[in-house]
């Protein structure tokens, strides 16, 4: 999983292989000191010449002043290739984010896909950043120290190498206990960052209802559940750093005896042995840092995988090869025999609607909870795809159209307002940056949105994440502002003024007609006032047209309509008020 | 770059995070009080680890010791020959062998005792800071952003867990080294000693330095990596916008600029801890030419042992070493710190609606509501309500209704105390509600809004929101009361089918339908309906209007609705404009007058078919 990973190192090849060679040679430079240190001790001192020692402690700090130099310009460019990995990570995870389908977002928890973009970005970034440098560097001092080892003392060093042996094992082991439990720890993460955006976006409801205790209790449950798993990596971990501490530990009592063994023999001088000790005791601390990369390694795979799985993912709504832009479009908008499901369920939510809407016409869609007019309305923006017949606009299935010529031509206006937290004028000009100032403006006055230019800081003013600090009516408003601002052919608006005051409402509806006037429009509909703005209206139940034509003529002639739609049905005891 | 955020941004008035000095002083004690409250709860915990780790030390040390004796006392009878010659180096080889799995074992153990206190640490902290979010008032959460909210309680919380899970051994270690270490060379050789002891002033030097830019630094990626989240949250919560306006390319630019800022932020943190932590190691150089030249000369003059010598330079690694984690841990706790900082803001913030130091006492509510002279507004200088009076006796069913903008919702949202008012009061059956206890409060009254939003979970467990403790079948009577039982009985697994992000699987309608259950089986003595049935289709909205008949024949009930044949259930009605009531009284009273109660009623009759 790790090797997939090569492509983010590949531009920084060049300085990778400069921080490799800096850390091998730095390592060797910091090595070499205690070298000069047995020089030292064997020469000038044992000899009793003071002076002897100057030049050999000038060679000390010269090593000494080039190792911190390399260091130094390592972990500056470390710092750099490091976070670039890890920013280009994010930005492709984000970037394919964006191009998978509204289908991927319903299934996977933000929480999920945040933690994937931080946590486990930040983890690869750790050990590629990191981790392989050091762990180049570390065998490479491994090896050196070997190699002056067997120098020094081929015996003693092959009583040293033995250690290998365990050390291959226990890494083996944890590897495989590891990886699983990093895996866990992660996964564990994203469910609580779940937990944490639900909580955080659904404060309302909460507050509403007083359930703070009964939020904080199913928190508190997550994250012990992230503890727990935290806790079983940090046992893992802890038992396989303790055992590969005790293994050089070993080698160096064993050593000791068998060296002093040697010096008594004559075999081996004072210094010589000092000097192997020294060397023996530099293995401690690779070692050790060995077995923190290998954890590192492991965490970082099972970051990778988790990223993977994402990128992986194809986006379910893709542009064809070959697919036509739609330069100008008339606005025909027609639904051939169109079915829709939900991926994974069997139940239709569409079966067999046919319905053309002629260029510049309006139509309503009428139907009750649940009938598919919401559905129906998503499919024109290709928010989702046809499972079967298909939409076409000008005569194009609107599959062959590239998504971005289909989207401009489409405006949109969804029951859920969907706000950022960005300027007023940001959040109007979403989809279409250029938009002159007279679109903004007419814009404004259509969806009667004059208010904004009243905010403090008026169009520039930032509001709060979804709307959240104007009312339902206000942020309505903006959001129909947004649709038509672009003068798109197409206007597709999903129950569009139900937030709405009354008043407000019938001027909305005023300004809105002179707009529709020459836009093809498909509008869902709750309310009999609205359906006013429809040239014709088509009744939805259960996934299907039962009924197309105007108002009037439905109302007469289909009861169904008339249940949907009027406020008498039923003879309702207030029936006889109204009017 | 910065321009373009900000323009994007656009302006509000919680921006400002320029931190002066004596400021960070105060922040930086703040933190370190809300580390020392999380720690004290584990102190046993952490003085058996300090035990181990002294132990485990003590063994870690004992190596060059024993080495050193092993070469002192072991090999001169080994040179000297004869019988038990061996006998001091076998002795030595056993001590050292025994240390090393005492050492292993110690450290074994050492590793489960921090890791367990530090996992509880934060186990707590983030129950903290998520129960601290929750207390405080909308009014903050408006302000912040969840974006924000979701950073503090992961990016940040990270932060610290970082160094929970990778620093505490080695910070104990590392002092504890350095500290017997600097014993050790002074007891060898005291001069010598000395002499390297002396490289001390020069790393404080060095901290201090690092300290003062780290903060800053880290301080700023905190601040980063907040903006990447919110923008990383808000722009796939709202996907369908952002596909359906082509708003991608777009994104990724802001996305690309907000990323590109942490980038900036972390490496320059970086950068610092690159010159620290090889500045450390270069005093560590230093430090031995020094011995090499002044500790040589004294061997020379035969002031030293040529043994004391080789255990000092095997000393100053074992010295340095550990400064040099120690240097690395600085690192990871200023990174820490910054998160713990901007956490210890999130704990310091008061809920601007704070539950009542004395609270009082409601045992059976009936649900009498007063607003008393109330003035509000969400802005300073904005006021939406002024001196505003309203009482709703127990049991009465009110509806307010107005144009948008004229304070409807603010009165429900101050009968429900999302926000306290300014000036006068609101209280129920006489009880000022700043003095009730929130669970009382909350269970008396219970708000509907027009969002209806769902958390992922089953249908089921949406509806049992209003009552965690309610049995299925209670749920299901719910569903059944308003309407809402053939819709759910139809999906793949009825009650138990999955809503899917924010309730995607579902209707805007059904959405609202289920928040509708949600509150039926609340059962709350006080009922708030803010544009509760927006979006429902007119059939449902009369089986909705049915069941609220019953619901709130014995109950108080305050509906808002712009469809005014939701307002027909209730038994006054109430006018508000810019914020003052302008009429008041029973629907048809008013239905039949001249007021504007009558123009909204006309207007409306003619928007029906």
């Amino acid at each position: 999983m790790l090797w997939r990973l090569r492509g983010y190192v590949r531009p920084h090849a060049g300085l990778v292989t400069g921080m490799v060679i800096t850390a091998i040679v730095g390592l060797g430079a910091g090595t070499l000191i205690p070298l000069v240190s047995k020089a030292v001790v064997d020469g000038p001192v044992r000899r009793g010449d003071a002076g002897a020692i100057v030049p050999l402690a000038g060679l000390a700090l010269a090593l000494g002043a080039f190792d911190i130099t390399l260091a130094v310009w390592r972990r500056f460019v470390q710092a750099r290739v490091a976070m670039d990995i890890e920013t280009n990570i994010r930005n492709d995870l984000y970037a394919h984010l964006q191009r998978l389908s509204v289908g991927f977002h319903d299934r996977w928890q933000s929480g999920q896909l945040l933690s994937r973009a931080m946590s486990d970005a930040s983890a690869i970034r750790r050990l590629l950043g990191f981790g392989a440098i050091f762990f180049v560097g570390n065998a490479t001092l491994f090896l050196a120290v070997v190699v002056m080892l067997v120098r020094l003392h081929a015996g003693l060093a092959a009583l040293a190498a033995v250690t290998a042996i365990p050390i291959a094992w226990l890494s083996l082991q944890f590897e495989r206990r590891y990886s699983a439990v990093s895996r866990q720890v992660q996964d564990d993460q994203g469910d609580l960052t779940t937990h944490i955006e639900e909580a955080a976006t659904g404060i309302r409801v909460i507050k509403a209802f007083g359930r703070r205790q009964y939020v904080a209790d199913s928190f508190g449950a997550q994250a012990r559940v992230l503890r727990d798993s935290s806790m079983d990596a940090v046992r893992v971990r802890a038992r396989f750093w303790s055992l590969l501490g005790v293994v050089p530990n070993l080698a160096m009592a064993a050593t000791l005896v068998a060296g002093a063994l040697l010096v008594g023999r004559g075999s081996l001088t004072l210094g010589g042995l000092v000097a192997f000790v020294t060397l023996l005791f530099l293995l401690v601390f690779p070692l050790q840092a060995q077995g923190w990369i290998l954890a590192m390694a492991e965490e970082a795979a099972s970051a990778a995988t988790r990223i993977f799985e994402i990128l992986d993912d194809q986006p379910e709504i893709r542009e064809r090869p070959g697919a036509v832009a739609l330069a100008t479009s008339h606005g025909h908008l027609r639904f051939e025999d169109v079915g829709f499901a939900y991926p994974g369920q069997d139940h239709a939510v569409l079966r067999h609607v046919d319905l053309d809407v002629a260029p510049g016409e309006t139509v309503a869609l009428v139907g009750m909870s649940g009938s598919g007019k919401t559905t129906l309305a998503t499919l024109v923006p290709r928010l989702y795809d046809v499972t079967a017949g298909r939409v076409t606009l000008d005569g194009h299935d609107v599959r062959d159209l590239t998504l971005s010529s289909l989207r401009r031509h489409v405006g949109v206006a969804f029951e859920d307002p969907l706000l950022f937290s960005a300027s007023v004028r940001e959040n109007l000009l979403l989809g279409s940056p250029d938009a002159s100032d007279e679109d903004l403006d007419r814009a404004l006055e259509v969806a009667q949105a004059g208010f904004a230019r009243d905010l403090p800081w008026g169009l520039d003013t930032r509001v709060g994440e979804q709307g959240l600090s104007l009312s339902g009516g206000q942020r309505q408003r903006l959001a129909l502002a947004r649709a038509i601002i672009g003068r798109p052919r197409v206007l597709v608006l999903d129950d569009p003024l139900s937030a709405l005051d009354i008043h407000t409402e019938s001027q909305v509806e005023e300004a809105l007609a002179r707009v529709l006037h020459g836009t093809t429009a498909l509008i869902v509909v709750h309310r009999p006032s609205t359906v006013a703005l429809a040239d014709r209206v088509a009744l939805l139940e259960d996934g299907t047209i039962v009924a197309t034509g105007t108002h009037h003529d439905l109302l007469e002639q289909v009861p169904a309509y008339r249940a949907v739609l009027s406020q008498e049905a039923e003879g309702r005891p207030e029936a006889e008020l109204a009017g | 770059m910065s321009e373009r955020i900000d323009q994007w941004r656009g302006v509000a008035s919680d921006d400002s995070e320029e931190v002066t000095a004596s400021l960070s002083v105060l922040l930086r004690r703040r933190s370190r009080r809300l580390l020392g409250s999380l720690l004290r709860p584990y102190r046993q915990g952490l003085l058996w680890a300090l035990v181990l780790i002294v132990v485990e030390n003590a063994c870690a040390l004992a190596a060059p010791y024993l080495v050193r004796v092993g070469i002192d006392r072991g090999i001169p009878p080994l040179q000297r020959g004869g019988s038990g010659a061996l006998q001091p180096l076998v002795t030595v080889g056993v001590a050292l062998t025994v240390a090393a799995l005492v050492q292993a074992a110690t450290y074994d153990a050492f590793m489960r005792t921090t890791g367990r206190v530090g996992q509880s640490v934060l186990l707590d902290l983030r129950q903290r800071l998520f129960d601290h979010f929750q207390k405080l008032s909308l009014a903050f959460h408006e302000r912040y952003t969840s974006g924000r909210v979701i950073s503090r309680q992961t990016s940040d919380v990270e932060a610290i867990a970082e160094l929970v899970t990778t620093g505490v051994d080695t910070v104990v270690t590392a002092v504890l080294s350095v500290g017997t270490i600097a014993v050790i060379l002074l007891v060898l050789d005291l001069p010598l000693g000395l002499a390297v002891l002396l490289v001390f002033p020069l790393v404080v030097a060095l901290t201090a330095w690092f300290r003062r830019h780290s903060e800053r630094a880290y301080r700023a990626t905190r601040e980063a990596v907040a903006l990447v989240i919110v923008h990383f949250v808000e722009s796939l919560g709202g996907i369908r916008a952002v596909h359906a306006f082509r708003r991608e390319p777009r994104n990724q630019e802001i996305f690309d600029d907000v990323n590109d800022r942490y980038r900036a932020a972390n490496v320059h943190s970086a950068r610092l801890a690159g010159v620290y932590g090889p500045g450390v190691r270069g005093l560590g150089h230093l430090t031995t030419v020094v011995v090499l030249l002044y500790g040589g000369s004294r061997v020379v003059d035969g002031q030293m042992t040529l043994g004391v010598l080789a255990a000092y330079l095997l000393y100053l690694r074992r010295f340095f070493e550990p400064l040099q984690e120690l240097s690395q841990f600085y690192n990871l706790f200023q990174a820490a710190a910054a998160g713990l900082e901007k956490i210890s803001g999130i704990l310091a913030e008061d809920p601007s609606v704070p539950e009542p130091e004395r609270p009082v006492a409601l045992l059976s509510p009936r649900g009498d509501v007063r607003l008393d002279r109330v003035s509000f507004g969400y802005r300073p200088g904005a006021p939406v309500l002024n001196d505003f009076s309203l009482h709703i006796p127990a049991g009465q069913t009110l509806a307010l209704v107005g144009l948008t903008g004229a304070g409807k919702s603010t009165v429900a949202r101050l009968i429900a105390r999302f926000y306290d008012p300014r000036a006068g009061r609101v209280t129920l059956d006489d009880v000022d509600v700043r003095d009730l206890p929130d669970d009382v409060l909350r269970r008396t009254v219970a708000m509907v809004t027009q969002e209806g939003f769902l958390f992922s979970g089953t249908v089921a467990d949406n509806i049992a929101l209003g009552r965690p403790d309610a049995s299925r079948d209670e749920v299901e009577a719910a569903a059944r009361a308003i309407g809402a039982h053939e819709f759910i009985a139809a999906l793949p697994a009825g009650y138990d089918s999955d809503v899917r992000k924010r309730g995607g699987r579902l209707s805007s309608g059904q959405r609202q339908l289920v928040a509708f259950a949600r509150a039926f089986l609340a059962d709350p003595q006080v009922l708030i309906l803010d544009e509760a049935t927006s979006s429902l289709d007119i059939p449902s909205e009369r089986l909705v209007q049915r069941a609220l008949r019953s619901l709130l024949a014995d109950r108080t009930a305050v509906i808002i609705a712009h469809r005014l044949s939701t307002v027909e259930i209730a038994d006054r009605v109430v006018v508000i404009d810019d914020g003052s009531i302008i009429e008041d009284g029973a629907p048809d009273e008013l239905r039949l007058g001249h007021g504007e109660y009558a123009r909204l009623q006309q207007a409306w009759q003619d928007s029906l078919i």
